[in-house]
């Protein structure tokens, strides 16, 4: 369809088009991203191949130097006068070296069955009563094993890295000058190599607190480590995608939580975002009506409400909502109702909590909608409004084809974020209401919970950590599937380049 | 035609200045009320008039004196510390990772940043049980010094509203202090930060404010620890079904407490704040 084509519908099937285009755009993001998957690893082997095509052109082609810091490394960098630079290489194999068969290798060796002795009772020779041996600890096996293969890559790059500079340093002392200095090495990493300098921290500590826990929790959905396998007393090991299985398809139980909880992950995403941004605007557009005296005050009110923070509002809430609260005691003394109402746990009427927890997070959400709204509705320029005055448009015309266009357009990207935010919306349930009112035909979990505050539940309350691995991975591929969509069509994955 | 005009006009603002006189008094009511009932003095949790009977500020003192089940103080000065150092760091680290990849041109650059946003995607508590574990083995589970590594470490992943902003001061400023000899370091301490203060106020503000105001991590990474808890923690306990009904009016004095730095501070620096979301939203 061309663009003439899609100004003659109607807005009706403009929208229809919309989602139906956003829908069918779902398989290509995913393609794409296998696309991305594949180029990367394409790349990866076509770098292994590179990697050992000149490791052994370099061997053959090298002298001394080079061919000794194949094995001892920094003696390319020693023998060139590069004196401390060497001393770190030879450093670091030596600490990898101790590392390895000190602590890393007994763990890698175990990393395939995850341990295979329990611990159990042991007669021990000169001990009358058998004695409690400490078996292994599949846990630890599993996390230092991930941190063993972490250290193994990074001393490959570290290897790697040493043979260069021997080569390069061969090749500076035969063309007859002489190779860096220790200081002029410090020099280049304040200015042609700052960036090794400035991101040297964060990624080190990136690749701790982010990459390391993430691939251990990836991981541990592939394996059985639940209530029943708890280390120190009892192993867990490998069980391919049985997780993902038991989720989908095999227990009835897990799968009817997940799909329940999945319904109303949508659905409450959908609505609590929405319902936010449409009101938001609404308020805002009303905040900038001409003429309006004590805009300021106005706004100030509002945002209030966002400056305060979200744990003691969302607290103060549930407070004021329960069943002798704030607000049944009034609602009773003013005589609306007889009984107090159980806003959050009536565990008959279910929608009951779901729509006060939406009502509140309006509460919440609006203020910041109108954040950051007020300043785009001051940039859509005034000589549209003036013209479509002068050709007689109503306000409401006006708002319907010039503000909510203009809008739309501008905010699209705030607007999945903010839906990607809200599948993930952990305070909000969680600080209202707990997840709850209880159902006893769900595996772990409640009316109102969000795959999230399942995910929390599962391993803080029941330990269930595979079965939180697997849903965790779930959500990252539905959150990443839309976050590509949006970017892949935003401007500045396009426009990317023109500033660099 | 002109008067009814105008009288149209007049109506139609009255209209709207009474819808938003209602809807700014459901907005603020809620927090008029704590405040007013942290300085209540009446006898029962909840009562039905907005304006207590009786003012006093024993709910205050009571807070900051009677430490034997929640600790209020300890756990405000817990919060305090690690909200500065982790903002300490992590603005450092957000600005040097943002000025890195808006202004420096090396080999992994871009696979780098595509690194960065797809670990944004994960949800941030999967990783929280791992982060619990390795803490544990280095000894800092259950401490500030560990809440302080996590916050700060994880930080650093949130520069792209911050190289947003780099992007836009003039490139033309770097080449003319590279032709005078500045190396890339002088450029960033001398340069680029002194032009990029609303970026670095913004920076500033909101490290501050997500740990100050953070709650499921602190719980998950602290667990029984109770003298290392937050005020976040603090007052979550609070509200307890079984002793809510005691330390209710402690925990709207306790919230208020909590409230009023970060309200100042946003309220005064609402612009840069603005400034943040809307130009990363534009950004994508």
């Amino acid at each position: 369809m061309n663009y003439l084509d899609y100004m003659q519908l109607s807005p009706m099937e403009k929208c229809a088009y919309k989602v139906k285009s956003f829908f069918a755009a779902i398989p290509g993001a995913l393609a794409k991203f296998g696309t991305m998957l594949k180029n990367f690893f394409i790349g990866l082997f076509k770098g292994i191949g590179n990697f050992f095509k000149n490791y052994a052109n370099d061997f053959k082609t090298g002298g001394i130097s080079t061919k000794l810091s194949y094995v001892i490394m920094g003696a390319g960098c020693l023998m060139c006068g590069q004196i401390v630079k060497g001393l770190i290489f030879l450093a670091l194999e030596v600490g990898f070296i101790a590392y390895m068969v000190g602590f890393g290798a007994p763990y890698m060796a175990k990393f395939g069955t995850l341990g295979t002795v329990t611990s159990h009772m042991e007669k021990v020779p000169g001990k009358p009563m058998p004695v409690r041996v400490a078996g292994d600890n599949s846990m630890l096996i599993l996390l230092f094993g991930t941190l063993t293969l972490i250290i193994i890559v990074i001393f490959i790059a570290v290897y790697i890295l040493n043979i260069k500079t021997a080569v390069k340093c061969e090749r500076i002392v035969k063309s007859g000058s002489r190779p860096n200095t220790l200081k002029e090495d410090i020099a280049t990493l304040l200015d042609e190599k700052f960036h090794v300098t400035l991101l040297a921290i964060p990624t080190f500590l990136v690749g701790c607190f982010t990459i390391l826990p993430l691939i251990f929790m990836i991981l541990i959905a592939f394996t059985n480590f639940d209530h029943d396998h708890q280390p120190p007393n009892a192993l867990f090991t490998w069980v391919g995608f049985g997780n993902f299985g038991n989720i989908f398809v095999s227990n009835p139980q897990y799968s009817r939580t997940f799909t329940k909880i999945l319904g109303w992950t949508f659905v409450w995403a959908v609505v609590a975002t929405f319902s936010c941004y449409i009101l938001g605007v609404i308020v805002a557009l009303l905040i900038n009506t001409k003429g309006l005296k004590g805009k300021s005050i106005f706004r100030t009110c509002f945002v209030l409400s966002v400056a305060v923070p979200q744990f003691v509002t969302l607290l103060l809430m549930a407070q004021m909502l329960s069943q002798d609260g704030v607000v049944n005691v009034f609602l009773q003394n003013a005589g609306f109702i007889k009984e107090p109402v159980k806003f959050l746990t009536d565990q008959s009427n279910p929608n009951l909590a779901r729509i006060t927890i939406i009502i509140v997070n309006i509460w919440i959400g609006v203020p910041y909608t109108i954040l950051s709204t007020t300043g785009i509705l001051l940039n859509i320029p005034e000589d549209l409004y003036e013209s479509a005055r002068i050709d007689g448009a109503t306000p409401v015309v006006q708002f319907t084809k010039i503000t909510l266009p203009y809008l739309i357009f501008v905010t699209t990207p705030q607007l999945i974020s903010t839906f990607v935010g809200n599948i993930n919306n952990f305070n909000v349930i969680f600080l209202l209401s707990g997840g709850g009112p209880s159902n006893v035909h769900l595996y772990k979990a409640g009316e109102t919970d969000l795959l999230v505050t399942w995910l929390y539940k599962l391993t803080m309350e029941n330990n269930d950590n595979n079965l939180a691995a697997a849903i965790g991975i779930i959500v990252f591929i539905i959150s990443a599937t839309l976050s590509l969509i949006t970017f892949n069509n935003s401007k500045s994955a396009k426009d990317e380049g023109a500033f660099s | 035609m002109i008067k009814s005009y105008k009288t149209r006009r007049m109506v139609g603002l009255g209209v709207v200045y009474a819808i938003l006189t209602i809807l700014s008094i459901i907005w603020v009511l809620p927090l008029v009320w704590i405040v007013m009932t942290s300085f209540s003095g009446e006898d029962a949790a909840f009562i039905d008039h907005v304006i207590p009977s009786k003012w006093t500020f024993h709910n205050y003192v009571q807070l900051f004196t009677d430490k034997a089940i929640f600790n209020y103080p300890r756990a405000f000065m817990n919060t305090l510390i690690i909200a500065i150092f982790s903002c300490i760091i992590s603005t450092l680290s957000v600005l040097m990772v943002a000025y890195t990849f808006s202004r420096l041109r090396f080999k992994a650059r871009k696979a780098y940043m595509n690194v960065a946003m797809i670990l944004g995607m994960f949800p941030g508590f999967m990783t929280m049980i791992a982060i619990y574990y390795i803490l544990k083995t280095i000894g800092l589970s259950q401490s500030i010094v560990g809440l302080i590594v996590v916050y700060s470490a994880g930080a650093s992943l949130g520069f792209f509203i911050s190289k947003g902003f780099f992007d836009t001061v003039p490139k033309a400023l770097d080449e003319a202090a590279t032709i005078d000899g500045a190396t890339k370091n002088q450029i960033f301490w001398q340069i680029i930060l002194p032009m990029a203060k609303p970026i670095v106020v913004y920076t500033v503000i909101t490290s501050f404010i997500s740990p100050w105001t953070d709650f499921i991590m602190a719980r998950m990474l602290l667990r029984d620890a109770i003298d290392q808890y937050t005020v976040a923690l603090v007052l979550w306990n609070m509200t307890d079904k079984e002793k809510v009904d005691q330390f209710f009016y402690r925990f709207c004095a306790g919230s208020v407490i909590v409230a009023i730095p970060i309200t100042a501070v946003f309220l005064k620096m609402q612009k840069f704040y603005v400034e943040g979301i809307t130009g990363g939203a534009v950004k994508g």
